[in-house]
């Protein structure tokens, strides 16, 4: 498969009044064209801030990309001036968000946000950008196309907001789509329609999606590729039927023994004992040490590196290579 | 020192909370700038007598409207008066030789009376009405917010003057005017702050624990809507004192003869060519004063916003 | 003595929605619209919704947190429409809620120590250091630690706050507490962990919930009776195991298939719903699943159907039955 984008050693620290908060330590990603990555992990893990970081839209103050290379088509994103990576926002790479309702301007149409999104990007006028939007909103499935085009966000349901917002971010024919937590705020009922047509949809534009989110059913319906994140790091990576039959990595079988499942008889979950640790003071070593029942005296000096445990599939973890 | 130990853990996270706020608070020139102005008008006010170089008396006496009040005397000197600053009287003397220096820093003592007066007075009267409003709406909250419509269009020149007119000149009655027009402003404030926090879930949850009504209000509702009213408060003061400044500065007020800021820059007005000290001192004190406060207040709101604070 | 502890017949809640120049009531929006439900004593009953199925609504019309239109309320036998006042905040210490927000339960001004104590301040004359004791106990039972008495809620994470409002909700011992969505706000790993400790508390002290959820296998995993609802009404009733072998109505059985299931070989055949959850202020009519039902019928559109027996303990209200 062919690369589309290559996220190499990237760092993202946020310098707050109580401290450096290390939110990403060292992420290596890749995401090939035409496939579906989830990025798994629970609230703190840092899968939004790596979204963002490879939007480049980090805040500083407080946020600040201290390294690493993000490579689009052979460009490292990170080196190239604020105006070319204007142009690449929205274009070959979009977002979308979880809360359609706080993402969508309130004051403005649904017809003339999506029409700025396609005015900006292309050469195109005002008319031609409109019959373009109209014909987003029919791939999105968005009943009363029309009618929706002149109505504003307040006047549509949780579902349609959110097919708006792809609308708008698959406007441009973006060659990556990145999706933070896209139903999360939706019923389930609604849920289900969504994923069925983000990935109808991608598969239409051809574009390559990552999909970040803490449902990890979600991920096991949609994605083909799954990384499982945890306190900045990608703790393993591999196909999805990799990571949900045969997961290796301690946090990685941890969650999903946690989830209660409908198919199966569960009379007891199984827990992850401890909490989630500060990343301000994150433990030395490997930073799920001291939640980890196979933990040992490495674990706590030195910090795994990714070992290959079959074709495509990787772990950061002491228990299956690393030491020496 | 077991006791104190007991005590700082207790309020290890309050005390931790209060630093950062410090802190916040420390980064920025101007609210420092502001509290210390007003930190220096309070420690002039208390010690006024040991600071001044004269000291006036009081006497007190049956007004013509059959009031008592109280009058201020300072001590006169035709054979010093309009005297430019020097060594003797640093800020110069006015025309009954009153040593301005003086009447500068026993005005300050005035000044922060009014301010707390009015302002403490209005803010019970406000907080107890705006809170009833907020809490029980229906008929108590139109009957409420009706009154205080009332009583938010009198305007406060024309009840000072009626004051003034019946019950006689003096600093007193000219409080009492300002706290009727002044209370309004809290009652709207914390009413909708009240209308906010009243529907927080952590208020229907101490009614699912049978909390009783009052206990919701003083405990749960009151002390989580009061930051606004802090801002508000601070910037008052200032406004207070210039309000009361241009009262009396028009002739309702401070009875002639007081070291009142205003009523000394109306007096002043008439030598302002030849004795400038005269208006100048009593101008940059008001400006000083409410200036500290201003800037104390702004720099509150920015450190109370939760969203700028972390 | 019945053998529920709490029987909600027939229970209305509705909304006045108020429109026009003099703010005249226009219309309801009918959130909870003739719903009966009983729960046994020491049982778990879910109540599964999506949302505004009137769920959350119904959890706080029968603990009279908001008060019925119309409807029965018993429990253990007592009616409490006819309980007001002081003796109707007396009745709260048996029947208590934990609220599906952590971060906007607690009162953020308040510590520890106040927010579990408050429920002892209210009812009983226990202060000071006797008062500590019962927390800390309370605490203890909960998973958290001694440290955490007299800190305030922002220093602690959503788990941890969820076990705050838990403790302060079994402080006097109620029989019955109103579980609303309460692992919905928190991770998957700190679900567990909540999940768990409500069965062990309902083991240890004789509790019996009303599990409210939108999620279909938390409530197979917790409950013994799962009660189905849309749009402000019951459409179907049965045991869980039954549930979940054959769903009788399309809904129920739109909303198993449309769970994403963690298991990328179970790729599940999704009947999936066309069109959005309609809102309770303007419910279709007859039944209120009729415009997104893939086996509607012209009965559906016109007649809102009957919750009727299906086989044992099993009702449907549906005129496919």
């Amino acid at each position: 498969m062919e690369e589309l984008l290559k996220v190499k050693d990237l760092k993202t620290y946020f310098y707050t009044y109580e401290g450096v908060v290390k939110a990403l330590e060292g992420i290596n990603l890749d995401i090939y064209k035409g496939e579906s990555l989830g990025l798994v992990g629970e609230t703190g893990c840092g899968k939004s801030v790596t979204a963002l970081s490879i939007m480049r839209l980090i805040q500083w103050p407080p946020g600040k990309i201290i390294d690493g290379e993000i490579i689009l088509d052979g460009k490292d994103l990170l080196k190239i001036p604020e105006e070319e990576m204007r142009k690449i926002r929205g274009s070959d790479i979009s977002m979308i968000f979880q809360e359609p309702m706080s993402s969508l301007n309130p004051v403005f149409t649904i017809g003339s946000q999506i029409s700025e999104a396609i005015t900006l990007h292309q050469e195109v006028d005002k008319k031609e950008a409109e019959k373009r939007s109209l014909d987003m909103l029919d791939l999105v499935g968005m009943p009363d196309a029309e009618k929706v085009m002149k109505q504003y966000p307040h006047e549509l349901s949780g579902g349609m907001q959110q097919r708006a917002m792809i609308a708008m971010a698959l406007s441009c024919k973006p060659k990556l789509l990145i999706a933070d937590e896209p139903t999360t705020a939706l019923d389930v009922t609604v849920q289900a329609q969504i994923l069925d047509l983000i990935q109808k949809v991608n598969k239409e534009i051809d574009s390559s999606m990552l999909l970040i989110t803490h449902d990890l059913g979600v991920v096991a319906q949609v994605c083909s590729r799954v990384a499982v994140m945890y306190a900045g790091y990608i703790v393993e990576i591999g196909t999805a039927k990799q990571i949900f039959k045969n997961p290796y990595h301690p946090y990685t079988k941890g969650l999903m023994h946690a989830i209660p499942k409908i198919h199966v008889e569960t009379k007891r979950l199984e827990v992850i004992r401890g909490v989630v640790p500060n990343l301000i003071t994150p433990p030395s070593g490997c930073r799920f040490h001291p939640r980890c029942d196979h933990m040992m005296d490495v674990c706590k000096k030195k910090a795994p590196p990714t070992v290959k445990v079959e074709e495509g599939h990787y772990v950061a973890c002491f228990l299956h290579g690393g030491v020496k | 020192m077991g006791f104190f130990d007991e005590w700082k853990k207790r309020n290890e996270s309050r005390i931790k909370e209060t630093k950062f706020t410090l802190n916040l608070f420390r980064h920025s020139f101007l609210s420092m700038l502001g509290l210390v102005l007003i930190l220096f008008m309070l420690l002039v006010a208390a010690f006024a007598p040991f600071i001044a170089t004269e000291h006036p008396e009081y006497a007190t006496l049956i007004n013509p409207q059959g009031k008592r009040v109280t009058e201020e005397r300072w001590e006169i000197h035709f054979d010093e008066k309009l005297e430019p600053p020097s060594s003797e009287h640093f800020f110069g003397t006015n025309d009954y030789g009153y040593d301005i220096f003086s009447m500068i820093v026993y005005g300050s003592r005035l000044s922060i009376k009014i301010a707390l007066m009015v302002v403490v007075s209005a803010l019970i009267i406000g907080v107890v009405l705006g809170a009833l409003a907020g809490y029980f709406g229906g008929w108590i909250d139109e009957i409420v917010m009706r009154v205080t419509d009332i009583f938010f269009s009198i305007p406060g020149l024309i009840l000072a003057m009626a004051f003034t007119a019946a019950l006689g000149r003096s600093i007193e009655h000219v409080m009492q005017a300002m706290i009727v027009v002044w209370w309004p402003i809290y009652t709207r404030i914390i009413r909708g702050q009240i209308l906010k926090t009243r529907e927080e879930t952590y208020v229907e949850a101490a009614r699912s624990l049978g909390t009783t009504d009052w206990k919701i209000i003083f405990k749960h509702i009151l002390p989580n809507s009061f930051a606004p009213l802090f801002v508000q408060v601070t910037m008052d003061m200032g406004a207070v004192v210039l309000t009361a400044a241009g009262l009396s500065f028009i002739g309702l007020g401070a009875s002639p003869g007081t070291a009142e800021w205003g009523l000394m820059i109306s007096t002043g007005r008439a030598h302002i060519f030849h004795a400038w000290w005269y208006v100048f001192f009593p101008g940059m004190a008001i400006v000083l004063f409410v200036l500290g406060f201003n800037l104390l207040g702004d720099g509150l709101r920015d450190v109370l916003d939760p969203k700028l604070r972390r | 003595m019945s053998k529920y502890i709490m029987e909600a017949e027939n229970v209305k809640k509705y909304f006045p929605i108020k429109g026009g120049l003099f703010s005249k009531i226009v219309g309801y929006v009918k959130a909870v619209d003739d719903v009966t439900l009983k729960i046994k004593k020491g049982s778990c009953v879910a109540l599964v919704g999506e949302s505004g199925c009137g769920k959350t609504t119904f959890g706080r019309t029968i603990l009279k947190l908001l008060e019925p239109d119309d409807g029965r309320i018993l429990f253990e036998d007592k009616n409490l429409a006819e309980i007001k006042g002081k003796k109707m905040r007396e009745m709260r210490k048996n029947m208590q809620i934990v609220f599906q927000d952590p971060n906007s339960s607690l009162d953020p001004r308040f510590t520890v120590k106040n927010i579990i104590g408050e429920p002892f301040t209210n009812f009983t004359k226990i202060k000071g250091e006797e008062l500590v004791k019962k927390v800390l106990e309370l605490l203890e039972l909960v998973g958290l630690k001694k440290e955490h008495l007299y800190r305030y809620p922002h220093e602690f994470s959503g788990g941890q706050r969820q076990r705050i409002a838990v403790a302060r909700a079994i402080a006097l011992n109620p029989k019955f507490i109103v579980l609303d969505e309460p692992t919905s706000a928190l991770d998957v790993s700190v679900q567990a962990k909540i999940l768990n400790l409500f069965q062990d508390l309902q083991e240890k002290l004789d509790l019996s919930y009303l599990f409210i959820t939108h999620d279909l296998s938390v409530a197979k995993h917790m409950a013994d009776n799962i009660n189905v609802m849309y749009v402000g009404k019951l459409v179907e009733t049965s045991e869980t195991e039954s549930l979940f072998e054959e769903p009788l109505h399309p809904y129920t059985q739109a909303l198993l298939s449309a769970i994403p299931v963690a298991d990328p070989d179970y790729k599940v055949m999704r009947a999936v719903l066309k069109g959005d959850v309609p809102s309770p202020a303007n419910p279709p009519s007859g039944c209120r699943f009729h415009p997104r039902c893939p086996e509607a019928k012209e009965i559906c559109s016109k007649e809102e159907p009957e919750l009727k027996k299906v086989g044992d303990g099993r009702l449907v209200a549906c005129h496919l039955y």
